[in-house]
């Protein structure tokens, strides 16, 4: 027990100097004077925003990436104390006292100055030399389009480290696989490179490019071990599955976690809750939730209740009429109805209030106890204010001719019978009984005499309409379309017989009560696909550029320019690297040509296990440029230089690579003549 | 249903088993068999008799396996092709005619009486007689009742209107290649059509106007699908019921029928698309002699047909990456066939370029070239071209105009915008309306020719009038600082700091001063970007940028539609990105000045390949103009497979005659079936194959052939369906109907899952694949000659088809079928311990010797020289059939260990079965011999 007195002690440890050293170099140049320009440069305006946003828990959408980046941008926020308190209004603005620039800008810097010595590794763990991996992570360490990107505060360096890091953890994974499967270090490295795969994703979209070539690359190599004789079918499918939990699933739910600690954070509502659906707005604590809390859940014959419509494009509205008629004439010589216009209002009004009636009673009050609407049902909507029901009959609509004008029904005691019976349809109905549900009912009116379908055309109405959304009767409604489908937003249980009570009623607030809440997945879901769907239709920038101007740098970006002494920051990148990195690209693929063709014509120039390096490091790298470059051609968003840099990244890494493939190869057989040139393999081995 | 006749008949050739192939049954049944799988061993099934028979007259056998002997030799191409050369080995009617002679032998060994001839004739007969079927089938569903209904049926409108276009000659713009609408037009003209019917609208009657000829032509071209398909299957998977079921699924579509019979540029496409896929296959299969007359016509109608469909539809691109990719995996297996010199490799690499890149693309040329030639009126589509294309068309007022070159001060010029479809700078006398930007005169772009749209180009500095004669012409030059002067309203061109009216970000033009006096705002300097020689303004050919001097920004347009106060115009905005955009870029159209001499604008005519690229960059633009907009219910890819929604394409009232485009649901939902069947059989047969289990011979062959022949179709239904998920224009359900063909041939292959192996189970696929699977340590037997019985499951063998003796499970013949179907519904997993080896029926040396047994053949070569091959350069003395082979061997393979490693699988097999005298050893040994399996060391 006491063994360990008789001997002496020892403590052994290999610290590799070139690793330290290239960290402590990488942490100098990322963090030295970060805080240098305490004003607001180039994106920290949009990110910070929602930086300031996390820390005021208001909910957000960003359809630039997932949250998991800007969580980490607000990660350095929170630690530094950070209370939100700026108006991240222009580029250039100056940092008031409350904000803490360096906690902002320190994980960005962390990670870019912590990319340096994991190119080292990458490197090494692709059987290359100390010096080429040396060489990569000093090329990694000067380029200053990294530096400058990464001592902001924006999201590229983060990408680029865990883009790095999925490499590196295959990578040290990969080499694992040969000794020890299903050693510890085996299951970590193979675990993190899920991990950081799904990181990747989470800071910005493009990761899903990097997340497609690991997949790939361990695929082919799942595909090599199915073909491994050796091993036990069993073992095989161990395998298998443990790639299959550690790439798929355990991305999987991290990104899902991703999502759920940005909702659980962002709890109050705020300035993009109109985006979303009614449902998710009265999830959020505050704006919507306020008033729809505590009404009643069922819509009842009699219910007072505003319709909003599904599709929100161009803008979130809801239906709407007013006292005003539709002009007898159009611009364009045709005739109208004259009657009472139906629009799509998008802002908040007592004319949005519409109850609905029972076709076959008089009251407009809910009887009691209140006899709930089922799909199916027949209905009259009677518009709030002016007691008049929503009608629609065979007359063009004002902007698109095609459609039926919908109006509310005013009685010229002319031929024109009203027609303002409505089928009631739940889109999202489980059974056919099921009941008209405030918020969460989606449903459409479907016309009786004409069967068609109240929807909004998204079209403006001229100045006689007061510039608001037309609302028409699609008569050929071909399937199912947002744009007719509505959902009920504030309701109530109407209770007064006269106009005029009934006014003051609508005009006075819903009552408050408990809350409702959506269900995790479904608020996701809806988050996600908005995310995906919503785009920013301003598309051109003084800095934006193509994807072919990267490669020879015929583009910077200006980030920032001091007010008084003209100091100014550049994205610019560092032109030796960056056309050496392109050359060593274009060596790499002739080379790889050249050996390819040569091995299938049974001359091996490479001995086998220098030639999987040269295969596997140049399916890594320039793989890894090619997925995070290619894919922008194909984008319609605004791009800017930023953009090239995960891919530059990969460009770097090849350049030592295929400098050192070179001497060690061509050049010493170049040495030692084409004579020389090692014979062996040829003839002996084939296939 | 296909596949139960075909099964109905074997049984019935079962039961008439000892009378020769004389009814359709047995013949048909045969042939089909020795196509498929050679090595697999039924011949008894036919004629056991015969058999015996083969067995003791060997010589024409062999002169079969010595004429496959020839074939490139599979050394260093690997595994598939080693397999799957023997397969290819025929083509076209000769190769009907090398398969006829082969099986004309062995009938001849089989009845020395002479029943061959008869036979073969049938044989031939048959096949054309199949293939006449078909087509007919095919033409008449396609040609029945064309006629109706007699109006314009939905995008009838577009190309009958551009047929006519053709006929009357008059330029127009579209935004596919002119091939197809070049036929149509030809097929209208050739039946009388005068072009003179407007096309205006879906609905309108034809009445007295002939629109037979093109709806025939379409016709004509569609019903070319199915028997195209058919021959394609038929090739790929060497099997009838395949090519039967797909013929007839595309001759009961209702989908494809439909889109046959109106004037539509898709039963062209699909047409052209059909041929190059066809002709492909052809030549794939024409491999084994290169450089014949035959393989030249075949890969030279491959690129005919390629051209051809690139030329109707730029969907076409996808059928020439499916060849492409074909060509690249061709030219790799030939590039590593060691046994072929480097020149003949160069060789074939030559033909390839000159048939598939050269011959296409010089073809696609010309259609563009006649289409310039027919079309040399103007007409419609002018607009959308630039000034000197519109030079080109007679009736166009720069045809055969003649203005002075270049600019000088005080000339009256248009100024048109280089961008597609953005028009001519313009201005009028009204003025931006309040609140947006100031209150100046309005500039726009306007795309038609006006008198406001002069423009009087003046020196920025002076005001005097430049027309005096008393002035020098002065030319204005690159670089000059300039104002541009409204001749109508005598307004400077201007800009200021304001935003413009659509676009927030750029800057404000408008109109501004009197009588030419404006201020410093009016500056404008001009720059020529593609100036070779001289800084000289030239007209028409100078691309210039207005870059206004105060602000720094450049004039350009938007492309964005003013409201109605603009008159739905165009907005002009002066940018300050300075981007090279065309939208940025001008040009000088008319040029008025008296000071100098006119010059004929012949000379600045633009050359051909400039006129081809115009062409195609308008036709790009156009293609990505077709943008869905908000609100329109457009159809999405996912729609398309699962029959989600048609196209209407007649009859919007109750009362028309009304056509509605959907496919049948039968067809397609089967077709969806069969992907997802393929795909999962697809898969574990490649996991099968690469665990290295040993699986018999003829499912080896099966996997091959659902692997490469499967594997090329579901290529081309992917190649011809995912692409759209990616596009961002308005998409169509007719879109789909080019990767439906593909499917449908796919769905074709689903017979040969259910035909042979497992016979009766449904999920067949399934079956063969668990049945691949499950034999877990295949490697570790293969070398060995008895791998032990009952370690494991293994798929057997089972009766092809039909009932007959040989193949029940268990010692002695089956004592009636009904215990022979149960044992077959039984045997699929049955473990192989309860089939002693050594019984008589029980085939177990197949199973030794059959399997998949690539990666243990180096273990080999031990056992042949003991028991079978005795040490020497070959097999020697064994008989006679294995002797040519392994001389043949020898002549590859320089080294005689070599020669015995190669020989080795069949000597062994030969060893083992060869004594017993089994008849289908025989046959296995013919066929198999000179392609063993492991012919590579790996």
């Amino acid at each position: 027990m006491w063994g360990f007195l008789k001997r002496p002690v020892v403590v052994t440890a290999n610290i590799n100097l070139h690793l330290v050293a290239l960290t402590g170099m990488g942490l100098l140049s990322r963090l030295w004077q970060l805080t240098y320009p305490r004003a607001v440069v180039f994106d920290e305006v949009y990110y910070g925003q929602y930086i300031s946003f996390y820390m005021k828990r208001i909910f957000f959408l960003d359809d630039s990436g997932p949250p998991f980046g800007h969580m980490v941008l607000a990660l350095g926020g929170y630690l530094g104390g950070f209370d939100g308190n700026f108006l991240w209004n222009r580029i250039g603005a100056e940092y008031s006292s409350n904000v803490p620039v360096w906690s902002l800008r320190l994980l960005p810097a962390l990670a870019g100055a912590l990319s340096v010595p994991m190119a080292y590794q990458i490197v090494l763990e692709l059987h290359f030399s100390h010096c080429a991996a040396v060489g990569a992570a000093l090329l990694m360490l000067i380029e200053n389009a990294l530096i400058t990107q990464s001592r902001l505060m924006l999201l590229e360096a983060v990408l680029i480290f865990f883009n790095l890091l999925a490499v590196l953890s295959y990578l040290k994974f990969f080499n694992c696989q040969k000794q020890s499967p299903f050693s510890l270090s085996w299951w970590f490295w193979l675990t993190l490179t899920g991990v950081a795969c799904s990181c990747a994703v989470g800071v910005k979209y493009m990761g899903v490019f990097t997340y497609m070539l690991m997949l790939v690359v361990a695929a082919v190599h799942a595909w090599h071990l199915i073909g491994d004789q050796t091993l036990s079918n069993v073992r095989v499918f161990c395998h298998l599955l443990a790639r299959a939990v550690a790439l798929l699933v355990i991305p999987a739910v991290l990104y899902l976690l991703f999502f759920y600690i940005h909702l659980t954070v962002l709890f109050r509502s705020g300035p993009h809750d109109q985006i979303m659906s009614s449902a998710f707005q009265a999830s959020l604590e505050g704006g919507l939730a306020r008033i729809t809390q505590g009404q009643p859940l069922e819509v009842a014959f009699g219910s007072q209740v505003t319709l909003r419509s599904v599709f929100g494009k161009p803008v979130p509205c809801w239906l709407h009429s007013h006292q005003n008629t539709y002009p007898m004439i159009y611009e364009n010589g045709r005739g109208s109805s004259h009657q009472q216009q139906v629009t799509c209002y998008p802002f908040k009004d007592v004319n949005n209030w519409w109850i609905v009636k029972d076709p076959r009673r008089h009251q407009l009050v809910v009887s009691s106890p209140p006899r709930p609407v089922r799909h199916g049902d027949m209905v009259q909507l009677v518009h709030g204010m002016t007691a008049r029901s929503l009608n629609t009959h065979d007359v063009a609509a004002p902007m698109s001719p095609h459609s039926q004008e919908v109006s509310c029904y005013i009685d010229y005691n002319i031929s024109m019978p009203a027609q303002n019976l409505w089928r009631l349809e739940i889109v999202n109905r489980r059974s056919d009984t099921e009941v008209w549900k405030t918020i969460l009912s989606e449903v459409r009116f479907v016309h009786v005499n004409t069967s068609a379908v109240l929807k909004l055309s998204g079209a403006h109405l001229p100045d006689w309409g007061f510039r608001q959304l037309e609302i028409v009767g699609e008569k050929l409604s071909r399937g199912y379309h947002d744009s007719t489908v509505w959902n009920v937003e504030e309701h109530r249980y109407g209770t007064s017989q006269e106009q005029r009570e009934r006014e003051w009623e609508l005009n006075s607030p819903v009552q408050v009560d408990a809350s409702r809440n959506l269900s995790f997945m479904a608020r996701f879901s809806e988050l996600q696909w908005r995310m995906l769907v919503l785009r920013s239709d301003d598309s051109e920038h003084k800095y934006s550029s193509s994807p072919l101007e990267w490669v020879t740098l015929d583009t910077n970006i200006a980030y920032w320019l001091h007010p008084r002494t003209s100091a100014q920051i550049h994205l610019l990148g560092n032109i030796v690297i960056w056309v050496s990195g392109s050359l060593a690209l274009a060596i790499y693929m002739l080379l790889f040509l050249w050996y390819l063709l040569r091995r299938r014509r049974n001359v091996h120039d490479l001995p086998q296990d220098a030639w999987l390096c040269w295969v596997l490091a140049g399916s890594l790298c320039g793989g890894g440029w090619a997925v995070n470059y290619l894919p922008f051609f194909l984008m319609e968003k605004t791009l800017f230089l930023y953009h090239y840099l995960p891919a530059l990244t990969f460009q770097i890494l090849l350049l030592p690579v295929v400098l050192q493939h070179i001497s060690d190869h061509l050049c010493r057989r170049f040495r030692r003549g084409p004579d020389e040139a090692p014979q062996e393999p040829r003839g002996r081995s084939r296939g | 249903m296909l596949c139960a006749s075909g099964r109905l008949l074997a049984a019935q050739a079962a039961t008439t088993l000892p009378a020769p192939p004389r009814a359709s049954g047995p013949a048909l049944h045969c042939r089909r068999r020795e196509l498929h799988f050679p090595g697999y061993p039924e011949l008894p099934s036919c004629d056991p008799l015969a058999g015996r028979l083969v067995r003791q007259s060997v010589p024409p056998g062999q002169r079969a396996i010595r004429r496959r002997g020839k074939m490139p030799p599979a050394t260093g191409g690997g595994l598939a092709e080693s397999e799957l050369r023997p397969r290819r080995g025929r083509c076209g009617p000769q190769a009907s005619r090398a398969a006829g002679r082969d099986v004309a032998a062995r009938a001849a060994a089989r009845n020395p009486k002479g029943l061959a001839w008869g036979s073969r004739r049938f044989e031939t007969a048959s096949r054309w007689a199949l293939l006449a079927l078909v087509t007919l089938l095919s033409f008449a569903t396609r040609f029945h009742r064309l006629d109706e209904p007699p109006h314009i049926c939905w995008d009838e409108t577009h190309f009958g209107k551009m047929g006519s276009y053709y006929i009357n000659r008059t330029f127009f713009f579209d935004v596919h290649p002119p091939l197809g609408k070049m036929l149509i037009g030809l097929a209208g003209y050739l039946s009388g059509y005068d072009g003179t019917f407007l096309f205006q609208k879906p609905g309108d009657k034809y009445e007295h106007h002939s629109y037979m000829g093109m709806r025939g032509l379409c016709a004509f071209l569609g019903s070319w699908l199915v028997p195209f398909a058919y021959l394609t299957v038929l090739d790929l998977s060497k099997s009838l019921s395949a090519a039967l079921l797909t013929a007839a699924l595309l001759t009961f579509d209702t989908g494809c029928l439909t889109l046959s019979q109106y004037i539509l540029l898709d039963p062209i496409l699909m047409f052209f698309i059909m041929a190059a896929m066809l002709s492909m296959v052809k030549y794939n299969s024409c491999v084994d002699r290169p450089f014949s007359a035959l393989w030249w016509f075949w890969l030279s109608l491959t690129g005919v047909s390629l051209a051809g469909a690139l030329g109707v539809k730029f969907v076409g691109l996808f059928i020439i990456l499916q060849v492409g990719l074909n060509t690249i995996a061709d030219l790799w297996y030939l590039f590593g066939d060691l046994s072929l010199s480097l020149v003949t490799v160069g060789k074939h690499v030559t033909a390839r370029v000159l048939c598939l890149i050269v011959l296409p693309l010089a073809l696609y040329t010309a259609t563009f070239a006649v289409h310039f030639m027919v079309l040399s009126k103007s007409g419609p589509g002018d607009g959308f071209f630039s000034s000197a294309f519109q030079a080109r068309l007679s009736g166009n007022n720069l045809h055969n105009a003649s203005i002075p070159e270049h600019l000088a001060y005080g000339s009256e010029i248009t100024v048109k915008n280089l961008q597609m479809a953005i028009g001519y700078l313009h201005s009028h006398r009204h003025l931006y309306p309040e609140g947006i930007g100031a209150r100046q005169q309005q500039v726009t772009t306007y795309l038609h020719k006006d008198y406001n749209n002069l423009w009087i180009i003046k020196k920025h500095n002076t005001n005097s009038d430049p027309l005096d004669p008393s002035f020098p012409v002065e030319f204005v030059r690159h670089g000059d600082i300039i104002r541009l002067e409204h001749k109508e309203t005598s307004r400077n061109l201007h800009s200021h700091y304001h935003e413009a009216p659509l676009t927030r970000k750029h800057y404000q033009v408008t109109g501004y001063g009197i009588n030419g006096t404006g201020d410093s705002n009016d500056f404008w300097r001009i720059e020529v970007v593609n100036r070779k020689f001289g800084n000289r303004i030239k007209v028409l050919r100078s691309r210039i940028r207005l870059i206004h001097l105060v602000t720094g920004c450049v004039l350009g347009s938007s492309g964005k539609v003013l409201p109605r106060w603009g008159w739905e115009q165009l907005e002009v905005t002066c940018t300050p990105y300075l981007k090279e955009t065309l939208n940025s870029l001008w040009n000088v159209e008319d040029h008025i000045n008296p000071k100098l001499p006119n010059i004929s604008l012949n000379v600045l005519q633009p050359s051909f390949p400039e006129i081809l690229l115009e062409s195609h960059m308008v036709m790009i633009w156009g293609n990505n103009g077709l943008k869905p907009k908000d609100n329109e219910f457009t159809s999405k890819p996912w729609h398309w497979p699962i029959n989600y929604q048609g196209l209407r394409f007649s009859g919007v009232n109750d009362t028309d005659f009304r056509v509605y485009l959907l496919g049948n649901p039968v067809v397609w939902w089967l077709n969806l079936l069969s992907i997802v069947l393929y795909l999962l059989s697809g898969s574990i047969i490649a996991v099968a194959m690469q665990r290295g289990t040993r699986v018999p011979a003829e499912v080896a062959g099966l996997s091959q052939v659902l692997l490469r022949g499967g594997g090329q179709v579901l290529l081309g239904w992917m190649l011809h369906y995912f692409p759209f998920f990616l596009m961002g224009r308005v998409l169509y359900f007719h879109h789909y109907f080019p990767a439906m063909l593909f499917s449908s041939m796919l769905t074709g292959f689903s017979p040969l899952l259910c035909s042979r192996h497992s016979v009766g189970h449904p999920p067949a696929a399934l079956c063969l694949g668990l049945g691949l699977l499950a034999p877990g340590q295949g490697h570790t037997h293969g070398g060995n000659p008895e791998p032990p019985p009952g370690h494991r499951l293994q798929l057997l063998p089972l009766p092809p088809s039909g009932l007959r003796d040989g193949w029940s499970p268990g010692p002695g013949p089956p004592k009636s079928y009904g215990r022979t179907k149960v044992a077959r519904l039984m045997g699929i997993l049955r473990p192989l311990r309860r089939f002693q080896p050594g019984s008589r029926n029980f085939p177990e040396e197949p199973a030794g010797t059959q399997y998949w047994t690539l990666p243990a053949v180096r273990k080999l070569p031990k056992e042949p020289e003991e028991f079978c091959c005795p040490p020497g350069p070959s097999c020697g003395s064994a008989p006679g059939t294995e002797a040519s082979i392994g001389e043949s061997r020898s002549s590859v393979h320089s080294t005689t260990e070599d020669s015995n490693l190669q020989a080795a699988p069949w000597c062994a097999a030969q060893r083992r079965m060869g004594a017993r005298g089994w008849t289908w050893v025989r046959v296995y040994v013919r066929a198999h011999c000179p392609y063993p399996f492991g012919t590579q060391t790996v």
